[in-house]
C-alpha cells in the first residue's frame, strides 16, 4: 500500500529544516528556586531551541515571574513545547504571542563603538536616527543604549560594526498582548 | 488540627497521615533523625531494601499493583543517586511514588560536604515534580503537596529533599486537610464538544481499532470496567501496548492481543489496516509505531489523554481529547447511547481480522530435548491462572513473551518496565507487590542477566518473609541483545553471552530460599508446582533453549504491515535496511 503523506513527529520533522516558524512564548510561574532550571533543563532535555529568555518578577507579593522564551521550530515542536511548559508544576500559563498574534515586544540593548573623527560623529548621527541614548562617552568611545523590536536592534548593529563595534549586550525580548486583557 | 513538632516526627506523621502503610527505605547520616522518628511507632512498616534502586523499584511495584502511591526513605549523596534509575522508570511508565531523601545541613550545601550531592537538580529531569525544603514551615505543605503531585494527572515520582537541620527544627504541623497545590489542576472531563464528534466518527467507523496503554490502569478499576463496557457496547476490536495488558481481558471476545514491536499479527495488521484508531491512555511510543511515516496511514485517529504534551506528539491525531480516562470513558458510553456501530461492515472487518489471526503468530517449534521459553511461560501460566496471580518481569526477551504467553484478566496484574526498559525491574517491583497482597502468588518472571542486576533483594524477601517466585528463563544469554546481534551484527555476539554464571539453585540456599532447576520439558509441570508450593522466596532455574528468537517481530525501521513472523527469521538480515540498524 502507498503510504500517503502524513505528518512526522515534531522530532523526525525538526531535522529537515522546513517551515521554521520563530515564536514568542510568555510563560508565567512560581518565583521559586529551580524554576528556572525547569525551564531551561526542558528546553536542552528535549533538544529544542532557545533564541532568546528574559525572566523577572514580576509579582512580589504573589511570587510570579514571567520569562519571555523566543523559540525556533516547526509548528508541531513549537505546539509540543507549549504543552511541555505547561505540563510543569510551577507553571501557571503559557501563552504563544505569536500563534495568537497582536503582541507587542520590545529589547533593550546596550552597544559600545570606540572610534575617532568621522567614525565618532557618523555614529551619534546614526544613534539620534534610532532614538539610541548616550549612556557613557570617553574621548574614543560610546555606549549605546537602545530599545526597541529585535529587528531594529540587530540593524542598529550591522550599521555600527564597520563604524567600530566593540561589544553588545541585550537583554532578550519583553513582550506581551495588545489591549486590556492580560497575556 | 495544629501541633508542634520536629521536622523529623513531621515527615513520619505526614506518611501517616496520608494513609502510608508501608516504606521502603535504607537509613543513613543525613536521615537518622527521621529513621528516630520512625522508631517510635508501628503505623508505618518500613522494608529495609539492600541497595537504594530496589527501595524505588520496590515502591514502584507496590503503587502499582495497588493504586496507592509507593514511598521510600533515602539519604543523601549515594543513597538519592541510586534512586535514580527508579525515578526515570516511574517518570517513564506514570507510576505514583514519593522519595524522600536526606540532605546535609542546609548551612553546608554547596560546600561538597560528605555524603552531598545536588539532588534536586540532580532530579529535576527525572522526576514530575521535586522540592528542596529550606525551613521547617515549608516542611508540611510541601509533604502533602508532593502526595498530591505525585497522584494527580498523569502520575509520576516526586523527590522531597529535606536537609538534615530542618528535620531537627521545631515547628508547626499541618494535616493533610485541603492542602492541594495551588495551581496544579489536571483537567479530568473532557470536552463534550470533542466527545460528539468522536461518537459520530465511531459510528461511522467500518474498520475501527481500540488501542489502549497504561493509562487505564493508572485511572483506577472503574476505567478497565468502562472500557470492558464500551467494547461490549460497541463490539470493535480492542488491542493493548505492553503497559496496558489486563484492562481488557486477555479471554475477552474483542481482544487481539498486544501490538506493537512483539505484538500479535493480527493486533499491528488491524492497526495499520483500520480506518479509526481510538488511543485511549496510550503515547504512541516508537515501540508501539514502528516506521511513524508508514503508522496506519489511512485512519482517522482520535487519542484520549490526561497530558496535553501527549497528544500530537509523535502521531498526528484528528481529534485529541484530553481528560482522565475513567471520566471520558464514561463520557463516551453515554454519549454513544442510542447510537450503533455500522454491523455489515464491522462482520467484514473481523473477518478480516479472523484471517490475519489464523496466521498463528505466536507460535513456535516445541521440542521434547530442551525447554522453549514460551513453552515455559504457557506451563506457567497454565499452572498459575485463575488464582489472581501477579506478575513482574525484567527487561529482555522473558519480558516480551510473558506478555505475548501469559494471559492478563484483570488490571494492576503485570509490573514490568516498559517506557525505560530497566534491567533489573523485577525482583524488587515483586516485593513491593508482595508487601500490598500478602497472600497472593508473586512471580518475577526473569532472565539469567537481569535477575542479576539487584539480586541483593532476595535477602530483602528473606528478612521480610516475602515468598516471591523467581522465574528465571535461563539462557545464557542476554537474550534480547543476542537476537538483535544476529538480526544487525551478522551474528557477532560481543560480549552478550553470559559467562561465569552463579549456580542459581545454591545462590538461592546462600541466600536462605528455596532454589529448583529445571532442564527437562516433561518435568517442568512439577517443578512449577513445587515453586508454587514453596512457602518461602524461590528460585527457580528454568534452562531454556539459547537459540530462540522472540517473534512475531516488526523491525526497526519497519510498518505494521511489514512483521517478521515466525518461521520467517532465516532470513532477517535481509530484512533489516541500513537506515532500520541506526534505530534502537
Amino acid at each position: 500500500m502507498n503510504a500517503p503523506a502524513i505528518p512526522l513527529s515534531p522530532y523526525s520533522s525538526a531535522l529537515g529544516k522546513s517551515n521554521i516558524e520563530i515564536h514568542t512564548l510568555s510563560v508565567l510561574v512560581d518565583n521559586e528556586p529551580g524554576v528556572l532550571a525547569r525551564v531551561v533543563g526542558l528546553f536542552s532535555g528535549r533538544g529544542y531551541n532557545i533564541e532568546s529568555l528574559t525572566v523577572a518578577e514580576v509579582a512580589h507579593a504573589e511570587h510570579l515571574s514571567r520569562i519571555t522564551i523566543v523559540t525556533s521550530g516547526p509548528p508541531e515542536a513549537i505546539e509540543q513545547i507549549s504543552h511541555q511548559l505547561e505540563r510543569l508544576v510551577p507553571v501557571h500559563k503559557v501563552t504563544d504571542l505569536t500563534l495568537r498574534g497582536n503582541a507587542v515586544e520590545r529589547e533593550l540593548a546596550m552597544v559600545k563603538v570606540a572610534g575617532s573623527g568621522q567614525n565618532r560623529e557618523e555614529a551619534l548621527r546614526l544613534a539620534e536616527a534610532f532614538r539610541a541614548r548616550v549612556i557613557d562617552a570617553s574621548i574614543e568611545s560610546f555606549v549605546f543604549e537602545l530599545t526597541g523590536a529585535v529587528g531594529k536592534i540587530d540593524q542598529f548593529i550591522e550599521l555600527m560594526r564597520p563604524i567600530g563595534l566593540v561589544e553588545v549586550s541585550r537583554t532578550g525580548v519583553a513582550a506581551m498582548s495588545r489591549g486590556p486583557e492580560p497575556t | 488540627m495544629t501541633k508542634l513538632m520536629s521536622g523529623a516526627e513531621m515527615v513520619v506523621r505526614a506518611l501517616q497521615d496520608q494513609g502510608v502503610t508501608t516504606l521502603f527505605g535504607y537509613p543513613g547520616g543525613a536521615v537518622l533523625p527521621i529513621y528516630d522518628a520512625l522508631f517510635h511507632q508501628d503505623r508505618i512498616k518500613h522494608i529495609l531494601v539492600r541497595h537504594e534502586q530496589g527501595a524505588a523499584h520496590a515502591a514502584e511495584g507496590y503503587a502499582r499493583s495497588s493504586g496507592k502511591p509507593g514511598v521510600l526513605l533515602v539519604t543523601s549523596g549515594p543513597g538519592a543517586t541510586n534512586t535514580i534509575t527508579g525515578l526515570t522508570d516511574a517518570l517513564m511508565d506514570s507510576v505514583p511514588v514519593v522519595c524522600i531523601t536526606g540532605q546535609v545541613p542546609t548551612h553546608l550545601i554547596g560546600s561538597d560536604a560528605f555524603q552531598e550531592c545536588d539532588t534536586v537538580g540532580i532530579t529535576r529531569h527525572c522526576t514530575k515534580h521535586n522540592y528542596l525544603v529550606r525551613q521547617i514551615e515549608d516542611l508540611p505543605r510541601i509533604l502533602h503537596e508532593a502526595f498530591y503531585v505525585a497522584q494527580h494527572g498523569r502520575p509520576g515520582p516526586v523527590v522531597i529533599d529535606i536537609p538534615k537541620d530542618v528535620q531537627f527544627a521545631i515547628g508547626t504541623y499541618i494535616g493533610p486537610e485541603n492542602i492541594e497545590h495551588k495551581t496544579y489542576r489536571p483537567r479530568l472531563d473532557a470536552d463534550p464538544a470533542l466527545i460528539k464528534r468522536a461518537v459520530d466518527m465511531m459510528a461511522a467507523a467500518k474498520r475501527p481499532v481500540v488501542y489502549t496503554g497504561g493509562g487505564i490502569i493508572n485511572s483506577g478499576l472503574e476505567a478497565s470496567r468502562l472500557l470492558r463496557e464500551l467494547i461490549e457496547l460497541t463490539g470493535f476490536p480492542i488491542s493493548s501496548t505492553l503497559m496496558g495488558l489486563g484492562a481488557y481481558p486477555a479471554s475477552g471476545k474483542g481482544w487481539l492481543g498486544m501490538l506493537g514491536m512483539h505484538g500479535t499479527y493480527e493486533a499491528n495488521n488491524a492497526m495499520h489496516d483500520c480506518d479509526l484508531m481510538i488511543a485511549i491512555g496510550a503515547r504512541f511510543d516508537d515501540r508501539i509505531t514502528g516506521r511513524l511515516d508508514a503508522f496506519s496511514p489511512g485512519s482517522r485517529k482520535i487519542h484520549i489523554d490526561i497530558d496535553p504534551s501527549s497528544i500530537n506528539k509523535n502521531v498526528k491525531v484528528d481529534i485529541g481529547i484530553v481528560g482522565d480516562c475513567a471520566h471520558v470513558l464514561r463520557q463516551l458510553i453515554e454519549a454513544w447511547q442510542g447510537r450503533t456501530a455500522d454491523a455489515p461492515a464491522l462482520a467484514r472487518w473481523w473477518a478480516q481480522i479472523g484471517r490475519w489471526r489464523a496466521r498463528k503468530s505466536l507460535s513456535f517449534r516445541n521440542s521434547k530435548e530442551v525447554i522453549k521459553p514460551q513453552y515455559a511461560i504457557q506451563r506457567l501460566y497454565e499452572l498459575t491462572k485463575g488464582r489472581g496471580t501477579y506478575i513482574t518481569t525484567e527487561v529482555g526477551q522473558h519480558q516480551m513473551w510473558a506478555a505475548q504467553h501469559y494471559h492478563f484478566e484483570e488490571p494492576n496484574r503485570l509490573m514490568t518496565s516498559g517506557g525505560l526498559g530497566t534491567m533489573g525491574y523485577g525482583l524488587p517491583a515483586a516485593i513491593g507487590v508482595q508487601l500490598a497482597h500478602p497472600e497472593s502468588l508473586v512471580i518475577d518472571i526473569a532472565g539469567e542477566a537481569s535477575i542479576l542486576m539487584c539480586i541483593q533483594e532476595l535477602s530483602t524477601a528473606m528478612q521480610y518473609d516475602l515468598p516471591v517466585k523467581i522465574f528465571v528463563l535461563n539462557n545464557e544469554y542476554m537474550g534480547m541483545v543476542r537476537q538483535w546481534q544476529e538480526l544487525l551484527h551478522d551474528g557477532r555476539y560481543s560480549h552478550s553471552y553470559s559467562a561465569a554464571l552463579p549456580d542459581f539453585v545454591k545462590l538461592a540456599e546462600a541466600f536462605g530460599a528455596h532454589g529448583i532447576r529445571c532442564t527437562d520439558p516433561s518435568l517442568l509441570d512439577e517443578a512449577i508446582i513445587e515453586m508454587i508450593e514453596t512457602p518461602k522466596p524461590v528460585v527457580f532455574d528454568c534452562v531454556v533453549d539459547q537459540t530462540e528468537n522472540c517473534l512475531p517481530m516488526i523491525p526497526s525501521g519497519k510498518a505494521h504491515n511489514e512483521m517478521i513472523l515466525p518461521g520467517d527469521d532465516e532470513e532477517l538480515e535481509a530484512i533489516i535496511d541500513s537506515s532500520g540498524k541506526m534505530l534502537v
